[in-house]
Order: C-alpha cells, then sequence, then structure tokens
C-alpha cells in the first residue's frame, strides 16, 4: 500500500477522515439532510445532498466578461467575411459538431458552434428505466470512456438510495477508472495527431500507435467483462464481474508496457512541428476556463489546481498518493502534456491498487429481477466524478415511474459540453489550421455533448 | 531491323515510341507505387497492409484502378463542367510531361533537351495551376482554400527549387540533364565532390521537391484533416484518381531528377546504367515515403515563412558560392 493519507489540499469531510474508504452513503449524510420530504412531482424539490463536498478554495471569478469575437466593428459588412461551415460533416470534428466560422482569408473572425446533430434524448429515456436498465444506456454518453459513465450514474444511485459500496467494488472501480482514463487519453492522443498530420502521413501513424496500445487496454475489459467496449459492469452497489484469475498480472503487463511507450510520447511533445503547432495555440487563461465551468485537463492545462479525485475523494483516490499536474500555458501543448503526464500517473495508480485488492464481495446488492424491486426515495442527490474529460454530474430525482423505480428526472453535467463552450471565444484570429488543432486538443466527444 | 532504327530516326516516331513507352511504364510504376507506399504504412504502423488482392496484395494497385473506374462521376450542379473534367487530365498531364527529359540511361531518353533543367522545373511548377483551377471550377469553399494554398505554395517553393536546382547547373556548365549526368560521371557526383554546396543544393532540391509535390510536412493544400481533401474535393472516381496518380509522379520524377542532378544519374561501378538511375530514385522515393508516414504537418502561415526567411536566402547564398567556386577554378 502506497500512502494511507489524506492529501494535505483536499477538503475531506469528518466522516471521510475517520474511515478513509467510507461508503458514499455516509459522506453524503454528513453534508446535507437523509430523508427528503415529500415526492418530487407535488411540493417543492428537496435540497440536494452532495455526495461530495464542493470546493471553495477556488480562484473567483471578477467582473469577467470574456470576448467572444475579434472586433467585428472594422468589418464593414458580412459580405466582407467568407462563411465556412465546418461541420456537422468534416473529418475534424470528432464525431457530427458544426462550427460555423467567419473567415477573413484563413483568419478567423467570428467562430459559432452548434452542437446537438447526435441527441438521442438519453435523459429522458432514462425517465423511463430501472437503474440496471440505465447503466448500459449512460455507457453510450461518452463513448470513449464508458467506464466511468457507468461509475457516475451508479454512484448517483447508491447515493440517492443509501446503498454501501464493498471496499473491493471501490478498489476495484478505481482500477477501472484509471486504466479507462489512460484508454481516452490513447485514443485523443491520436486523433489529436490526425488533426496535426492528418490521415495520410505521420498523423496516421501516431493514431495506428495509439491505438495498437488502447488495443491491449481493450483486452484487459474484454477478459474482466466480457465486452470490448460498452462493458455494463457496474451496478448499483458494487461491481458485476470480480476479477478473474491472472488479471492482475495481466494488467501489469499491459499498463508496463504502456508506461514504456509513452517516454516516447512524451519526446514528441518536444518535436519541433509539433511544438510549432501547438505552442501558444488555443490559449484558455483561467479566468476563462472559470467562467466557462472548463473541468478536468483542460482546466488543469489553463493552471488551476483542480482535482475531483484528489479534492473530493471517491472509491478509493483517498487510499493513494495521487499527483496532479498543472501547467500554466493553456495551450495545446499543455493540454496535451498534462495528458500524457496524466497516463503515466494513472497507470501507476492502477498498479499499486491492483495489487492490493482487498478481499471480499464485491457487491452488496441482489441483481435486480423485477420492477419495483429497488425503489428510489423520493430525494435528489448530484454525484460528480473525474472522468477523462473533466467533472461529470449525474443530477438525480427519485420517485419516477416503474413504481418509484426510475428517476423522476436525470440531468447529466458532461465535461465535453462545457469544453464546446470555449469555441467562441478561442479560436477567433487563428487560422483554419490552428481552429483543428483547438478542437482536436478539447478533446470533445459528442455523444456526451449531445446526449 | 535496320530500317526499324532509321523509322526511329525519325524525331516524331521516336518521340512518339519513347513517349508511350515511358508513359506506360510510368503508370503502372505508379499503380505498384501505392501497393509499395501502402505496405510500407503499414510496417510503419504494424500492421499488414494490402493483403487480399493477389499474392501480398499485388493486385491490389488493379483492384484500386477498377474500383475507382466503376464509381460514379459525379460533377457539382454549380461547378464549371468544362474546367472540372479538364482539370485532372492536364494535371496528370504536366505531371508525365516532366519525364520527357529524365535520362534513365545514355539511350533511354525521349528527348535531350538543350535546356533540360529548365523544361522539367517549368513544366512541374506549372502543375500547381490546373490544381487551382479544379478546385476554383469545383466552386466548393474548402476546394477554393485548398486552390488558393495550392498555388501560393507552388510560387514560393518554385524560387528555391529553381535556384537549388541551378547549383549542379553551374558546376557543369550545361543545362542538358544528360551532359549533367556525364560531367558527374567525369568528376564525382555533386551531392559529394566538390565538398560544400552541392550536398546542401541536395538537400534543399529534396525539400522543395516535397513540398512541390505536396508531401507532408508541405501538403498544406490537400490538408485532409483541416480541408477534407483540398482541392480535390469534390472530384469523384477515376478524376479524383488522375489527381492522385499525379501527385505520385509528380513526386517519382522528382526523386528521378534529384537522383540525376545530384547522385551521378545512371552512374555505378558495375551492370547496366538503367538499374542504377531506378535504384537512385527508388531511394530517393522511399525517403521521401519515410518522411511522409513520420512528420506531423506545418500550418501554411509557417510554411511560408520557411520558404521565404531561410530557404530563398539560403539558396541564393549557395548559388553565390558556387559561382565563387567555379570563377576561382576558372
Amino acid at each position: 500500500m502506497a500512502v494511507a493519507e489524506t492529501p494535505p489540499a483536499a477538503p475531506v469531510t469528518p466522516a471521510a477522515q475517520a474511515t478513509p474508504i467510507a461508503p458514499v452513503t455516509q459522506v453524503a449524510a454528513s453534508t446535507g439532510p437523509l430523508v427528503p420530504s415529500g415526492p418530487p412531482r407535488d411540493g417543492p424539490i428537496p435540497p440536494i445532498r452532495a455526495a461530495r463536498t464542493p470546493r471553495t478554495d477556488c480562484k473567483p471569478t471578477k467582473a469577467f466578461v470574456p470576448e467572444p469575437h475579434l472586433d467585428l466593428s472594422t468589418y464593414e459588412a458580412d459580405a466582407d467575411l467568407m462563411t465556412l461551415s465546418l461541420g456537422p460533416q468534416h473529418p475534424s470534428t470528432h464525431g457530427v459538431f458544426r462550427v460555423v466560422l467567419y473567415l477573413d482569408g484563413e483568419q478567423i473572425v467570428k467562430a459559432v458552434p452548434y452542437p446537438g446533430y447526435l441527441h438521442r434524448g438519453v435523459e429522458k429515456l432514462c425517465e423511463k428505466l430501472m437503474a440496471s436498465n440505465i447503466t448500459p444506456i449512460i455507457d453510450k454518453n461518452d463513448y470513449v470512456a464508458p467506464m466511468t459513465n457507468e461509475q457516475a450514474v451508479n454512484m448517483a444511485f447508491e447515493s440517492l438510495m443509501g446503498v454501501e459500496v464493498p471496499v473491493r467494488a471501490r478498489y476495484l472501480r478505481t482500477v477501472l477508472a484509471e486504466t479507462q482514463r489512460v484508454a481516452s487519453h490513447l485514443l485523443w492522443l491520436g486523433t489529436f495527431g490526425m488533426d496535426l498530420g492528418g490521415a495520410l502521413g505521420g498523423g496516421t501513424s501516431l493514431f495506428m500507435w495509439c491505438f495498437r496500445e488502447r488495443e491491449l487496454i481493450l483486452d484487459l475489459f474484454e477478459n474482466l467483462t466480457g465486452c470490448r467496449f460498452h462493458y455494463n459492469t457496474h451496478t448499483v452497489g458494487g461491481n458485476r464481474h470480480d476479477v478473474p484469475a491472472g488479471w492482475p498480472e495481466m494488467l501489469h503487463r499491459t499498463l508496463g508496457a504502456i508506461d514504456e511507450r509513452l517516454d516516447q510520447y512524451l519526446g514528441m511533445l518536444e518535436h519541433p512541428i509539433f511544438s510549432a503547432r501547438t505552442k501558444g495555440v488555443g490559449v484558455i487563461d483561467a479566468d476563462l476556463a472559470l467562467e466557462l465551468g472548463l473541468t478536468g485537463p483542460l482546466l488543469r492545462a489553463s493552471g488551476v489546481d483542480h482535482d475531483l479525485r484528489r479534492d473530493a475523494p471517491y472509491h478509493a483516490y483517498a487510499e493513494v498518493d495521487l499527483k496532479v499536474f498543472v501547467e500554466d500555458a493553456g495551450d495545446c501543448w499543455a493540454r496535451s502534456k498534462v495528458r500524457i503526464e496524466e497516463m503515466r500517473e494513472s497507470i501507476r495508480i492502477s498498479r499499486i491498487l491492483v495489487d492490493n485488492l482487498p478481499p471480499g464481495p464485491i457487491c452488496s446488492t441482489k441483481p435486480l429481477k423485477m420492477v419495483g424491486q429497488h425503489k428510489l426515495p423520493p430525494g435528489q442527490v448530484y454525484v460528480g466524478i473525474e472522468t477523462p474529460r473533466g467533472e461529470l454530474g449525474t443530477w438525480l430525482i427519485g420517485g419516477g415511474a416503474n413504481k418509484g423505480s426510475s428517476p423522476y428526472r436525470l440531468k447529466i453535467r458532461s465535461p465535453s459540453l462545457h469544453a464546446c463552450a470555449v469555441i467562441p471565444y478561442v479560436l477567433p484570429g487563428c487560422s483554419l489550421s490552428d481552429a483543428i488543432a483547438i478542437l482536436g486538443s478539447l478533446d470533445p466527444v459528442m455523444g456526451e455533448v449531445d446526449r | 531491323m535496320n530500317e526499324a532504327l532509321e523509322l526511329l530516326a525519325n524525331p516524331w516516331i521516336h518521340g512518339f515510341v519513347f513517349g508511350a513507352v515511358i508513359v506506360t511504364a510510368l503508370m503502372s510504376v505508379t499503380a505498384y507505387i501505392t501497393w509499395f507506399e501502402r505496405k510500407f504504412a503499414a510496417r510503419l504502423h504494424s500492421r499488414m497492409g494490402p493483403t487480399m488482392v493477389g499474392p501480398k496484395g499485388l493486385l491490389q494497385p488493379i483492384a484500386d484502378g477498377l474500383k475507382m473506374i466503376q464509381k460514379e462521376d459525379i460533377v457539382p450542379r454549380d461547378a464549371d463542367r468544362l474546367l472540372f473534367n479538364a482539370a485532372p487530365a492536364i494535371t496528370l498531364f504536366f505531371a508525365l510531361a516532366v519525364a520527357a527529359v529524365i535520362p534513365f540511361s545514355p539511350g533511354l531518353l525521349a528527348s535531350n533537351l538543350d535546356i533540360g533543367v529548365l523544361y522539367a522545373l517549368a513544366v512541374s511548377g506549372l502543375m500547381g495551376f490546373p490544381v487551382w483551377v479544379g478546385a476554383w471550377a469545383s466552386n466548393n469553399k474548402y476546394a477554393l482554400f485548398g486552390g488558393m494554398r495550392a498555388v501560393a505554395q507552388a510560387i514560393s517553393y518554385e524560387i528555391p527549387m529553381v535556384l537549388s536546382a541551378l547549383v549542379p547547373v553551374v558546376l557543369a556548365g550545361s543545362l542538358s540533364i544528360g551532359q549533367i549526368v556525364e560531367y558527374q560521371i567525369e568528376h564525382g557526383w555533386f551531392a559529394f565532390w566538390p565538398p560544400g554546396p552541392g550536398i546542401f543544393a541536395f538537400v534543399l532540391f529534396m525539400l522543395t521537391a516535397l513540398a512541390e509535390g505536396n508531401r507532408i510536412p508541405f501538403d498544406i493544400p490537400e490538408a485532409e484533416s483541416e480541408l477534407v481533401a483540398g482541392p480535390t474535393t469534390e472530384y469523384t472516381g477515376i478524376k479524383f484518381g488522375l489527381f492522385a496518380s499525379a501527385e505520385y509522379i509528380h513526386s517519382l520524377l522528382a526523386s528521378a531528377l534529384g537522383a540525376a542532378l545530384f547522385l551521378g544519374g545512371w552512374d555505378g561501378p558495375f551492370g547496366i546504367p538503367v538499374f542504377w538511375m531506378l535504384l537512385k530514385t527508388c531511394m530517393l522515393f522511399v525517403g521521401v515515403t519515410w518522411i511522409r508516414w513520420t512528420l506531423l504537418r506545418f500550418r501554411s502561415d509557417q510554411l511560408m515563412a520557411l520558404c521565404w526567411v531561410y530557404l530563398v536566402p539560403g539558396a541564393l547564398g549557395l548559388l553565390l558560392i558556387t559561382g565563387l567556386y567555379v570563377h576561382v577554378r576558372g
């Protein structure tokens, strides 16, 4: 076991300090009333029980009004500018995303993002489903990191229902989340290379190498859950699949191999063409990042030291000494650096925790068999966890359809949507090539943006 | 037999026969170069590359060609139909026309022009313009951007390319590629002898040839991730294929030109001359391919800055040094 101490900067509740691996419900109980009053359909909605302590030491946003475009007054009419509809079908928008660019030559004057092409009504759909049905649906939201999606929604259900998660499941969830983070960042690095280097060139080489590594992680998950991509392995109260024999060794082999190759990717950051394309490009300063609600690597690359894994530990993050990487520049290069460094840290944590998997049951509840078996109490809860893209929040109001087994409302706060909000502020002044690099460095997943 | 040789002495018949031979050979070589490049890139990526069509995927280029011919030929409604259809053919014409002056061996060249170097550079420089015509005619904003970048790049990089190609011309005192090669056989390859300007001019020439051929890291006109497919965005089927093969032929002939101007052409220690010429060309092309599948892409303004700030003054300096050397040597 590496370190069993709480990181100094983390605001931790008394319950969490007493027992570092306190169940979610206890943390929740210490911050808000447990029993809400009345079903949400009639009467006022009861106050939110936060499953984590809110962070208070963020930099305050001054009277900060970001300016979304260059000075348009110097342009006489729209006829001066060429509009270019980047997307919804464009190789570099990472899905069906549309940005309308107003161009003066190759310089962008104004950029207007139009998300929504991948809207599937997931949140509405969830109002008809039970927790066990919701998990595989939420998998498809952020289809690059399904593990963390499942965890977010199941943690919300656990928190609302007051279900305790066994220690073994908490450790396993941490391992899965961190391994998923490596896979997700690898996919990001590959597609970022494609954005910078083209589909018929060096970018594809980087893409292929990253996918080669990512395949190993998918093999690992397949070995555990039977699925390569949409796992459906988390359930209310724990995990559905326990670790098979030989799995920790397989994880060590896989992550060790990836760890060795990470040096090459870090070296690539110093390549003259890579630095020329990314340094000083798409600078998001800390004020703008906080104003727009950026989280995750984007926020950390802008110089704000914020990571939910350390600041509001869930799973078994309180058990490890997590290093958080912060870069001050806020440009595409800083974002790349933060992500690649994070991969190494995730590999380290996974390898420590998988060696220290505590014995015991993997799940504290029986599988759901029929409607109404697990009733959601009519309260509401917000759970935010740190996915590879940032804070993925699930706001859950209980007491919905199916005799109270379905949520009355399920709202997902997706980090990618907030990342897309940066586009009107950062793209103006850049060239078209820079716009592609910036879009790539934001790492949005459209399934999560549009839901 | 003698009658046939006499017939060949007629310049029209000579040109036609050699032209047919060289064009046929080039087109089939180009087809197999795509196979080679796919295999090569696959090895870099730890993949297999084409394996299904024929042994080792050797029939893949033929399958590709058939597929492209079968594809629907789409002309956008608002496109300039005449220019849109003419542009791919003109591009391929300019790409192939360079081959007329490449000496593959003492006897195997279509036309031994006195101004071979000038002709080759001029014709390959013209290749940027039908691309622009096609981009303009297809009435698409991405194509417009691509065509604009293509012309800007062609104009800019033409200058250091010509300046670096002038170094062997000054050294050999001739504009005929055949005579430049013979001078090298006599005095040593320009890439190595005289030590100094030759090797720099060679590197500069290959670098600008990469840019002229729209190869990564200078492929900003096509820039798939930004401009979808650049000037060829609206082209389908075999018309796209003509653009693509023109690009390959351009790279291949630029490698051949580099081999002839700087690496002694058909000069070799033993065996038949044409073998050495082809070997050097292939080695240079492998280098070009390797660079393509390794590097990322520059931004367009960085590309222009590289050209005008570093390459053009550097090439001028090289030419000055070469001139001084020739003057001192007498």
